[in-house]
């Protein structure tokens, strides 16, 4: 279970607000975090993975603590067990899809890079740079890199907003693949109700800095 | 003669860029990702040779060595070692010369990579050394490349410094663009004429493989 009483101050177009996150996760959930652009959703993810620090608060995650400012405990993104896919994707300009995703493992396995490439349909394409890459094939490759590690919280900052509607489709099926494949507990972040619909086990919504789960969805666990 | 001053060229500025790569690596890093109180007075200061005449250094520099100063007596004290007029005392002084040369490209290719190569890689649990060796490094090879080539043909190029610090001893600090000002001084425009096309045409190289690297990324 994901534990998340944090906040930090941001800088918006309004002027200073302070950021409030306060919700609970269980295992293997899916949920989306949605909300207007500048409303701190990348921040709310950033904070879990250890990328940026709250001003104060506790995270935790089963019965370890990632985060807590009473405590004085700030555990680093290295020790967190996330997987996370960036909005740019970030995969490494000078290594292959097939070594940006060896390069996610924690512990050397090739059965496993195998069955991630075979899983998001890589195989094909183990051996082009990032580059040569179209973006729903970027996405892939992302994603399978951020399962690599075998992570136990999944982060997406927007896997799908640069897509057509037939591939974000398409790779909408990959993410719950995904989820469903590797029992992985996923935040995130999504602009579209159909998808959240389709996806999401409930919402989280960030209105004007303040958090509120905003409704549980229909979808079939 | 002739060979022996291009050797010790050649070796000068082989010595200062890998010192200085070995050097500018983490100095580059710790610029492009810390932030600190005095960073543009360092910055400034690693400048500096970029500005100065190569006389004003070479002058703190033949001074700091002297024996009757802290820096220099220390260095005789401790390791019987007199720096001025020596290849070594040239070397290091070429060093400190070439530190903008190296540190500003690195620097520069380093503020290039979007922050998320970095994140990811921790993310995906890896130790910063780990991806400065294994994502930032191979993701600035061309910044790598004009820093290093940068370096190694300022450093054949200088003159005031070594004149300043080393003087002008055969085979110890007699370097090739010191050489030629010697053999035009003894009339000698042959010799001259030898040492200034051996220079032109390696520098002339050196740019152009710089050239060629920035335009094709070696990605």
């Amino acid at each position: 279970m994901l534990t998340i009483d944090i906040q930090r101050k941001m800088l918006t177009a309004d002027g200073e607000k302070t950021l409030r996150l306060n919700v609970e996760i269980l295992d293997r959930q899916l949920v989306c975090l949605f909300g207007k652009s500048g409303a701190g959703k990348t921040t709310a993810l950033r904070m879990l993975a250890g990328l940026t620090k709250p001003d104060a608060g506790i995270i935790r995650f089963d019965d370890k603590l990632w985060f807590s400012s009473a405590q004085k405990i700030n555990v680093c993104p290295q020790a967190r067990d996330v997987g996370y896919m960036f909005q740019d994707y970030a995969l490494f300009p000078n290594m292959t899809v097939e070594q940006n995703i060896r390069y996610g493992q924690l512990i050397q396995n090739q059965s496993e890079v195998e069955n991630l490439l075979t899983l998001f349909d890589l195989v094909q394409l183990r051996r082009q740079k990032p580059l040569r890459l179209s973006g729903g094939q970027k996405q892939r490759c992302a994603l399978a890199r951020a399962l690599a590690r075998k992570p136990k919280l999944l982060l997406l900052d927007e896997p799908l907003s640069s897509l057509d509607e037939e591939m974000r489709f398409a790779l909408q099926d990959e993410i719950l693949k995904a989820h469903r494949h590797l029992g992985v507990t996923t935040l995130m972040i999504s602009h579209d109700r159909t998808e959240i619909d389709r996806m999401a086990d409930f919402v989280i919504s960030i209105v004007k800095g303040e958090c509120e789960v905003a409704a549980f969805t229909g979808r079939v666990s | 003669m002739f060979g022996e001053t291009l050797l010790l060229t050649a070796k000068l500025a082989f010595w200062t860029t890998v010192i200085l790569l070995l050097i500018g690596l983490p100095v580059a890093c710790f610029l492009a990702y810390c932030r600190f109180k005095i960073k543009a007075f360092v910055e400034a200061l690693i400048s500096m040779p970029m500005v100065l005449p190569p006389t004003v250094i070479g002058y703190y520099i033949l001074v700091a060595y002297s024996p009757q100063r802290a820096f220099g007596g220390w260095l005789e004290r401790v390791f019987d070692v007199r720096l001025a007029f020596s290849f070594e005392g040239v070397l290091t002084a070429s060093i400190i010369f070439g530190l903008p040369f190296m540190i500003q490209p690195l620097q520069n290719g380093l503020l290039q990579l979007p922050d998320s190569l970095r994140e990811a890689s921790y993310t995906l649990g890896k130790s910063k050394t780990a991806t400065f060796f294994r994502v930032l490094l191979p993701n600035i090879k061309p910044s790598v490349v004009t820093a290093v080539a940068l370096t190694f043909a300022h450093s054949i190029g200088e003159f005031g410094i070594v004149l300043m610090v080393g003087g002008n001893m055969p085979g110890e600090t007699r370097v090739a663009s010191i050489a030629i000002y010697d053999e035009v001084q003894a009339l000698n425009y042959d010799t001259a004429n030898q040492y200034a096309l051996t220079l032109f045409l390696v520098s002339l190289a050196i740019l152009t493989v710089i050239y060629s690297v920035k335009q094709k990324p070696l990605l």
